[in-house]
């Protein structure tokens, strides 16, 4: 067997564009979640590091890194270390599936805009990485030896599995209506026309469910403030902190391309058959307008009692997704049959 | 109905988007103070470049922090600093005491501190804290002249103005 040194070249070159897109990606949502979040409370936000504030994720950045690195005496300290790992790197494996445009010729070769796009059971990879990321903000909780950040861990744990059933379900929309589990036909059946027309239920379980899936608000039981302090996060500081951080934000950018690939079309938009680096742009355009969607909601709406969270998560989300699922399988049968 | 009322919870959120932040710009833009606003403290002067201050420590026997000292000295008419006799040589406001509840300015005889409206008052040593009486005294109006000034004799010799009844 040989190994084609093109293949492995242009793989290489494609997770790093990825993670570097993330990196960069996680500053300056964070920035423009505070300018939007400022701005729905009638303030400015940052606008002094730099034109415009531009800088202040940089300014972020550089503060943590010099901070102090912090472990309670009381810490199981391996765990307690590879618990921000085990948090970031689903984060950013996540996206892997998710094709950020049509395939363009270099050089002579195809190239499809994604780093893993074609597997063919992408929407089965993104529930089992996304599965990952309860462990670390679980072993996040336990290894701080700290009351608070333990029950935000377990908060956090019983969270997001219930909510997984229902994201999961949500998925299954589109997996039938494209025929497929692979995330590239996914958004390639969506060429003429979104999955969010024929999924609006879907679209909006899947909503809901993200957000209670990374823990935002009104979903954001395990960091509560005003109950637990901060949280699983409680003990981190520093990069450690900063690493919980960025999975976070991360999380939030994967589910918002994740989300806009199921549902909203993918890269398509007018004229991407004829130009398509387009593509991106498109996608870029849609990710955006789901996490300003976030954004919005966390400026709204307060958060939910924990009790009334999980019931929701059970005898609401739960059998609506099961509807939904069976209403589009008959649906499909039926038309496309 | 819960979708309703969601709906017009996010549309509140988004309309205020569109409102003009109350933000000031700090330290390029000043916000205003109101007229009875109590911030730093001023010794003022007469028109002539006279202080005020006659150095009666009424104020410190006043404040409430105790955050002021006064120390008074002798005038005359060679060298005047302030009508009458006395004059206060040293004058501090410890402003890490200070509480700004304006009673001195009550006390004083003769108006001659006032709590003025600067509020920047923000230090990185504590002996910084400590505003002398150098500090505090108002500028010469236009007109007047630095203190210590020769007087003709007797001009000055009143520490409080005179009383008049209202015409």
């Amino acid at each position: 067997m040989t190994i084609d040194l093109a293949i492995v070249a242009e793989w290489a070159l494609k997770s790093l564009i990825l993670i570097v897109m993330l990196v960069t990606g996680f500053a300056y949502l964070t920035f423009f979640e505070r300018r939007v979040l400022a701005r729905m409370q009638v303030r400015i936000g940052p606008n002094r590091a730099g034109p415009m504030g531009l800088l202040q994720p940089i300014a972020d950045g550089v503060k943590l890194i010099f901070k102090e690195e912090l472990i309670p005496d009381k810490a199981d300290k391996l765990v307690f270390v590879l618990a921000p790992v085990i948090t970031v790197i689903p984060a950013l494996i996540i996206l892997a599936v998710v094709p950020f445009g049509p395939p363009i010729e270099i050089a002579g070769r195809v190239v499809h805009l994604g780093v893993a796009d074609g597997l063919n059971v992408g929407v089965l990879y993104i529930m089992a990485v996304a599965s990952v990321a309860v462990y670390g903000i679980a072993l996040a909780g336990w290894s701080s030896n700290n009351k608070y950040a333990l029950l935000g861990g377990l908060r956090s744990t019983a969270q997001m599995v219930s909510y997984e059933i229902a994201l999961g379900l949500s998925f299954i929309g589109p997996i039938l209506l494209a025929n497929s589990m692979s995330m590239r036909s996914i958004v390639q059946a969506q060429e003429s026309w979104w999955f969010i027309l024929a999924q609006p239920i879907g679209f909006m379980i899947f909503l809901i469910a993200t957000v209670a899936e990374v823990n935002r608000a009104p979903f954001d039981m395990p960091e509560a403030e005003q109950e637990l302090a901060a949280g699983y996060h409680v003990e981190y500081s520093g990069m450690k902190f900063a690493l919980m951080f960025m999975a976070e934000y991360d999380k939030m950018i994967a589910v918002a391309a994740i989300g806009a690939s199921l549902f909203l079309g993918g890269y398509w938009g007018p004229w991407v058959d004829r130009v398509p680096l387009l593509g991106p742009l498109y996608l870029f355009l849609k990710v955006v307008a789901i996490l300003f969607l976030m954004i919005w909601m966390r400026a709204t709406l307060p958060r939910l009692r924990y009790d009334r969270l999980m019931a929701f998560g059970w005898k609401v989300m739960l059998p609506l997704a099961l509807v939904n699922v069976v209403l589009t399988a008959v649906l499909v049968i039926a038309i496309g049959g | 109905m819960f979708a309703v009322d969601l709906a017009r919870g996010m549309w509140t959120t988004l309309r205020s988007m569109l409102e003009r932040p109350v933000t000031y710009q700090y330290p390029e833009v000043k916000r205003p103070v109101r007229e009875r606003f109590r911030g730093r403290h001023a010794l003022k002067r007469y028109e002539n470049g006279l202080e005020k201050c006659i150095g009666c420590a009424l104020c410190a026997a006043a404040c409430p922090a105790d955050a002021i000292f006064v120390e008074a000295s002798e005038n005359n008419d060679a060298a005047r600093y302030s009508p009458g006799e006395r004059y206060a040589s040293t004058y501090e406001i410890n402003m890490l005491r200070c509480i700004f509840c304006g009673y001195c300015e009550d006390a004083c005889p003769t108006e001659a501190i006032v709590l003025e409206h600067n509020y920047e008052l923000s230090f990185t040593q504590r002996r910084q804290a400590l505003y002398t009486r150098e500090m505090l005294l108002d500028s010469v109006a236009a007109g007047g002249q630095p203190t210590p000034m020769a007087v003709p004799p007797g001009a000055f010799n009143r520490a409080i103005p005179e009383m008049k009844n209202p015409d």
